[in-house]
């Protein structure tokens, strides 16, 4: 594929993104750092998220899956990504983990338990959801990237 | 390394950013990286407070708030009751807008806060807060 066929499929990949709601602008500001001097900080951004999202993640199942669920910490997890996913710009992620917290919040409601502990699971799942759509999107996004700047660092020998 | 020019003429200015968050490390380092401060980063307030007393030239701290054993605050707190660090500006980042919060690092001597996500354009307006 030519180095312009290849530009237009990352382009016409990001656009879909901003268009879906995937991603906002705190990703446009991202995609404005990145400069000559530093080709990867897309990259290197993405690889963190994802290794930190898929960590936290686990750790939210788990937490889920005790006999007696402790919210506290559940929420402080998901205060953690909601965080990292507004820094890098995606959107649903980030809105997705904000239901989360306000089901967190309301879990100990008098009388409905059992209710808001389906709805944190319910939110989780969600959550899973978004990031996992927006993970393979990342995955192809930055095989583009990546053979993008093989081909230009092979111009210019 | 720390390199050891004695005038700040051709001297970089040197910011501390701390946060428990691996990708706003990066966020944060590479913002100020492109307003070409030298930038290192550490993941905890003891981390911090540690540095701070090895490395002397420090133009400024920026901290998260919400940190595990350490607070941004209570790092905020660390460093202006120390005679040997209170000089240095301290900005806090947040990504939850509580007033109470706010005023509470402003009162405590911080000199900004920001709101998370932070964006180059919120950096800019802090370099003429360096030391």
């Amino acid at each position: 594929m030519s180095l312009m066929a290849l530009r237009e499929q990352l382009n016409g990949l990001v656009n879909s993104m901003f268009l879906e709601g995937l991603l906002d602008d705190q990703f446009e500001q991202l995609q404005m750092l990145q400069d000559e001097s530093s080709p990867g900080f897309i990259a290197e951004l993405i690889t963190l998220f994802c290794g930190d999202s898929e960590r936290i993640l686990a750790e939210l199942t788990k937490l889920l899956d005790q006999a007696v669920v402790d919210y506290q910490k559940v929420d402080a997890f998901v205060h953690q990504l909601k965080g990292s996913s507004s820094s890098v710009g995606a959107q649903h992620v980030k809105l997705a983990c904000v239901q989360f917290r306000q089901f967190c919040e309301e879990h100990n409601k008098e009388g409905l338990k059992g209710i808001y502990f389906f709805r944190c699971l319910r939110a989780l799942n969600v959550v899973k959801h978004e990031y996992y759509l927006l993970r393979g999107k990342f995955d192809t996004m930055l095989q583009l990237e990546q053979r993008i700047q093989a081909y230009e660092s092979k111009q210019q020998i | 390394m720390s390199s050891y020019a004695s005038g700040r003429g051709e001297q970089e200015i040197h910011v501390l950013a701390v946060d428990d968050s691996s990708v706003d490390r990066a966020l944060i380092a590479k913002i100020l990286r492109s307003s070409k401060y030298r930038v290192t980063t550490v993941d905890s307030g003891k981390r911090a407070l540690e540095l701070l007393t090895l490395e002397p030239n420090i133009s400024m701290i920026i901290t998260d708030y919400w940190m595990p054993e350490m607070t941004g605050y209570e790092l905020l707190k660390s460093v202006k009751e120390s005679s040997k660090l209170r000089e240095i500006p301290v900005v806090v980042m947040s990504s939850e807008n509580v007033p109470n919060r706010i005023n509470r690092c402003l009162e405590e001597g911080a000199v900004d806060f920001l709101l998370k996500p932070v964006r180059p354009s919120d950096v800019s307006r802090l370099c003429s807060r360096m030391r």
